[in-house]
């Protein structure tokens, strides 16, 4: 080989390593932003992280005395691995890991660090090719075009057509495939170039599966099907779970259906808690239903008096996740690890069949009823069930849909509940993210007028309170059916209703 | 800032239902484009003890080596024995024992359960009881399945229980339809053939006839006697269909379809009054369910055999055949074959109740009956054949009442129930599958019908639960064997073997259900050797029938077969029946 080819060569490396560098450092930004949310803080810190670590790696060459060549190969194998697989693996870590930002900046050091050194290296290795300013100009040159060329590439093609995790794994295999090709154009055959050439292809094949089996981690399609970035989606035995973040603003989609948006969940989780417990005076024992998220739980733990809370959601997955998440954990203020809960995983349905206890209070925050079987969750069947927990003078509160999109929907809840022998106050809240959303408050008795309602809360106080069992006459109560199981009325009005107003 | 998707979605976001649909196309992509080998299932072939039953038939039995003293001996344990059994207790009888050759009790109310679901192997579900139904009522009552009566007089039912919805849908022209009436894709004019005969049934359903008793009622024997409507029994629902202008052909697979459901053969062999019946009868009224609701469950009707089997407790007995019974004083003795123990016992009782099929109750007890003619090979004969009849022989049909309109009708179509009443087999499977079954139109129901199959469409057996999500499930397939006579069919089908059953009812299922396969984890099948009774013209309201039920003290009849309809009803009214004029008569004697 010819000393120009080689230096050719050696020039295309620096070109493929400013490329890849600049990648993995748009990829950690990025994937910082979409978990951790505020983009110019994210972006800011891994920028700086990533350049003051190549700083350290630059600092590190010079401890490099020898064997310059073989460091390089290494290094680039190195930076292929980490690189390649930092998108996924920060994908994977997020929802386990309690401080998210010691991998993610551990990476981007790492990462960095070896970059750093791969320049020195590099001119170390040139220098006798070449004269200090031909070579100065020519490695910095190539470095640039790289950085330029990745900025460009990044927005405009990798994000759109191969998604984080695959671009990261295929500029891994950039990484690799220099240092094999270096290997092979520069190291004079020897046992130590035999193990490195296997081990330089099993590390590209490696990062080849990944890349092949990308969509493992995460399915890419639903990024399509949400207008915001998906931070962590997992299929667990009973639903679809998909959070998504845009800034400040988290989702949470079940089976595609948004659940809460954290911006406006408050209006939410207050009017549903606030209107039934701050009535009860002696409400020392709360039940809820469904609510896997521990935000209805976060409003319940704002009254003293409540001595013990029971969550009975289905999904063990989802509760862990809001249990042990710390971005979650802050959006529900820890409630689901506060020593009143007691997280139970159970249908609610077969739970209610067997369960001994007494409640003062109980909440059903169920999925809407858009199926069958959702729809039994509605029923008189499931309301007497309730009744037989409740305590003398206690009271239930149902999330009963919308009531300007499905009237009749919200107006059977109020039905289904009467005619179980509930005297109800039903009432509505406009939530900007699901649109104006209607709760049932049903109990044996009539509900003490005498309202107490708990410190720190950001929507409602007695006035608004008062006005949300107003019914404007656009919602208004309406003659409908009772829903049982064996008449499913309410998915009936359920689908029409919601389907007469998206189409 | 939210998005326009997030302000008209709420918890429902609209874009759903095509991605839903979007990924169902790529599921049905991979299984159909792949051509991978499709995962094996188990399963087999599960029948009745056949090898206790011939013996019982050939009385190949090991001597007597114990002999037991009881007040009654109750044999078989189906809806009708267990029933008996029940109302025994009820009346102070404590001291009987039920005896029954299969392993399990309930006849063919019977059930099975695996890790997935319970689910039945025969009858699954019992309609709201009509007025006349006072037995089924009283028994509804005492199982909670009625919890109370309203302030109106209506019965309130336990809505556990109902059938959730949606309960019916139908395969027709390509998608699923919301009930199993026919009507996606009819023209208008079937559709108005359709809704005259519903009109016109539903008009039976308050009418009474010139006795003032119901036309027809459930129990079938407190129908009016009125000659006008029984006349109707003498030709088929076929005939009587031509002669009122039924053509169609969704009407006439309509009405083919529910006289196989619950005669288990079509409207050719079916009377017009059993057909008829099938539509006019069911009157049940609930304070929170319309009249044409049902109760159910995952087992189906095993909850029956269930509840009932609590309250026999162990004077249940299985795997005891019944081969010889005859009369000792005034009262029985009856010989039985333990098969468990392995040891030949001898109940020495004051009064039994046969509640079995009538061509097993032959075999014990003759019935004075010339159609019974093997009677006269038993030794415990009982009364005498009725003068100028032979024995086997071809006799004219008559009618109750001595009515000759019906022997003017249309000439019977079989020999004349020679060897007790028609009944023809039945193929029952359960499917277990790894996921509940998908498919174009309305949503998956509890009972599911495909038009113009030669199946009774599947029954799904998770469809009570309550928690909303269950994956897995089982289908309990169904299919009446009337495609010849019921002997033929019942020989041929006890030659078929389980794989040809599977591909029977997979090419059945596959033409709904394509991905089936796929999900498919096990398969039982169970062949009934005599499914049901077929209430053939003139069987109903001929004179044989009565024979069937007719009591003989100290023995005393409860089955179904002696209604000429396999429902829970008439097995339960008849066993309540039984005991009743069991616990009279003893005490008569006391």
């Amino acid at each position: 080989m010819t000393d120009r080819t080689i230096q050719y060569l050696l020039l295309a490396s620096v070109f493929v390593i400013a490329t890849c560098g600049l990648i993995y450092e748009l990829i950690a930004g990025t994937l910082a932003s979409y978990l951790l949310g505020d983009s110019v803080t994210q972006f800011s810190t891994v920028i700086g992280t990533y350049l003051f670590a190549m700083g350290v790696g630059s600092w590190l060459s010079k401890f490099v005395t020898r064997h310059e060549t073989r460091v390089f190969v290494h290094a680039q194998f190195l930076i292929g691995l980490f690189g390649g697989a930092s998108a996924a693996l920060l994908f994977v870590l997020f929802p386990h890991v309690a401080a998210f930002r010691v991998p993610l900046y551990g990476l981007v050091g790492l990462i960095g660090a070896l970059v750093g050194l791969e320049i020195p290296l590099l001119l170390r290795m040139l220098k006798d090719r070449l004269e200090f300013k031909d070579l100065v100009a020519r490695v910095f040159t190539f470095d640039y075009i790289g950085a330029l060329l990745a900025s460009l590439l990044f927005p405009l093609v990798l994000v759109p057509y191969l998604g984080l995790v695959r671009s990261g794994f295929f500029f891994g295999m950039l990484n690799v495939a220099v240092g094999v090709v270096t290997l092979e154009c520069l190291v004079a055959d020897s046992p130590w170039k035999r193990m490195t050439r296997v081990l330089g292809v099993g590390l590209f094949a490696a990062l080849l599966c990944g890349f092949a089996g990308a969509e493992r981690w995460t399915e890419w399609s639903e990024h399509s099907s949400y207008p915001d970035p998906v931070i962590y989606a997992r299929s667990t035995p009973y639903q679809r779970l998909v959070l998504t973040r845009s800034g400040s603003d988290v989702r949470l989609h079940l089976n595609g259906n948004l659940q809460f948006s954290s911006r406006d969940e408050y209006r939410y989780h207050e009017a549903l808690v606030h209107p039934g417990l701050s009535r009860l005076e002696n409400a020392r024992r709360v039940l809820v239903l469904g609510g896997g998220d521990g935000l209805a739980v976060r409003e319940v733990l704002r009254y003293a008096k409540v001595e013990q809370v029971t969550l009975v959601d289905l999904d063990g997955d989802l509760t862990q996740l809001f249990t042990q998440q710390p971005l979650l954990k802050r959006l529900n203020n820890g409630a689901l690890t506060d020593p009143r809960v007691h997280v139970i995983n159970a249908d609610a349905f077969t739970w209610l069949g067997s369960a001994e206890g007494r409640y003062d209070f109980v909440i059903a925050d169920f999925p809407d009823p858009s199926n069958f079987s959702l729809g039994k969750l509605y029923t008189t069947t499931l309301y007497e069930r309730v009744g037989r927990v409740l305590e003398p003078g206690g009271a239930l509160v149902v999330q009963s849909t919308s009531p300007y999109v499905a009237r009749r929907a919200f107006w059977c809840v109020d039905a289904t509940l009467r005619a179980c022998g509930f005297r109800t106050e039903p009432y509505h809240v406009y939530v900007p993210s699901f649109g104006e959303w209607g709760f049932v408050l049903a109990g044996r008795d009539l509900l003490a007028t005498e309202v107490k309602l708990p410190e720190g809360l950001r929507f409602l106080d007695e006035r608004t309170l008062e006005r949300l069992f107003d019914f404007p006459a656009d919602m208004a109560a309406l003659p409908v059916e009772v829903n049982r199981l064996n008449n499913q009325a309410l998915v009936r009005y359920f689908e029409e209703d919601w389907s007469r107003y998206v189409h | 800032m939210f998005t326009e998707q997030g302000t008209v979605a709420g918890k429902m976001s609209g874009g759903t239902s095509r991605r839903r649909f979007l990924g169902s196309l790529t599921g049905l992509g991979l299984v159909g484009a792949c051509g991978r080998r499709l995962p094996a299932f188990t399963g087999g072939l599960i029948g009745a003890d056949a090898e206790l039953g011939h013996r019982v038939r050939d009385r190949k039995f090991g001597a007597t080596t114990k002999v037991v003293r009881t007040r009654a001996v109750v044999v078989g344990a189906g809806i009708s024995g267990l029933s008996a059994a029940y109302r025994l207790t009820r009346r102070g009888v404590k001291d009987f024992v039920v005896l029954e050759l299969e392993r399990d009790a309930g006849g063919n109310s019977r059930s099975g359960a695996n890790q997935v679901s319970a689910y039945p192997w025969g009858a699954h579900y019992v309609p709201l009881p009509s007025a006349s139904a006072v037995e089924v009522t009283e028994l509804f009552g005492d199982l909670g399945v009625i919890e109370r009566i309203d302030e109106r007089g209506h019965a309130v039912y336990r809505e556990e229980f109902l059938c959730h919805d949606p309960m019916e849908r139908l395969f027709l022209h390509g998608r699923w339809q919301e009930g199993i009436v026919p009507h996606h894709g009819l023209s208008a004019a079937e559709r108005g053939e359709i809704g005259r005969f519903l009109d016109f049934t539903e008009g039976l359903k308050t009418a009474n006839g010139s006795d003032g008793l119901p036309l027809f009622a459930i129990p079938v024997d407190r129908s009016s006697r009125d000659a006008e409507w029984r006349r109707l029994d003498g030709l088929t629902m076929a005939a009587w269909m031509d002669g009122e202008g039924y053509r169609g052909p969704a009407i006439r697979w309509y009405v083919n379809y529910c006289c196989r459901d619950d005669f288990g053969a079509g409207i050719d062999r079916v009377s017009a009054w059993a057909g008829l019946h099938y539509f006019a009868a069911r009157s049940g009224v609930a304070a929170n369910a319309p009249s044409h609701a049902v109760v159910t469950w995952p087992e189906g009707n095993g909850w029956f055999v269930g509840r009932l089997r609590d309250v026999v407790g162990n004077r249940l007995r299985t795997r005891c055949a019944v081969w010889n019974v005859e009369r000792e004083g005034s009262g029985v003795r009856v010989d039985v074959w333990d098969a468990a123990s392995e040891t030949g016992i001898t109940y020495v009782a004051d009064a039994m109740i046969l509640a079995v099929p009538a061509h097993v109750a032959a075999r014990l007890v003759p019935v004075p009956n010339p159609f019974m003619s093997r009677s006269n090979e038993t030794d415990f004969a009982q009364g005498g054949h009725e003068p100028g009849r032979i024995p086997g022989g071809e006799t004219p049909p008559s009618t109750a009442g001595g009515t000759p309109a019906a022997t003017e009708t249309a000439p019977l179509p079989h020999p004349r129930f020679m060897g007790g009443p028609v009944s023809f087999p039945w193929m029952v499977a359960n499917l277990t599958l790894d996921r509940l079954p998908v498919g174009r139109g309305a949503a998956l129901a509890w009972d599911n019908v495909i038009y113009d199959s030669p199946s009774l469409g599947y029954v799904v057996a998770t469809h009570q639960r309550l928690d909303p999500y269950p994956k897995e499930t089982v289908l309990t397939y169904y299919r009446p064997l009337d495609d010849t006579d019921a002997v033929t069919a019942r020989m041929t089908a006890f030659r078929r073997s389980y794989s040809d059953w599977c591909d029977m009812i997979l090419s059945d299922l596959s033409s709904v259900h394509p991905e089936l396969r796929s999900s498919l984890r096990h398969l039982d099948v169970m062949v009934w050797g005599h499914g049901m009774v077929t209430p053939v013209p003139g069987f109903l309201w001929g004179s044989e029938r009565g024979a069937l039920g007719r009591a003989d003290a100290p023995v005393y009849r409860a089955h179904s077969d002696a209604s000429g309809m396999s429902l829970f009803e008439e097995a339960c009214t008849r066993g309540i029946q039984a005991a009743d004029a069991l616990t009279v008569g003893l005490e008569g004697r006391a």
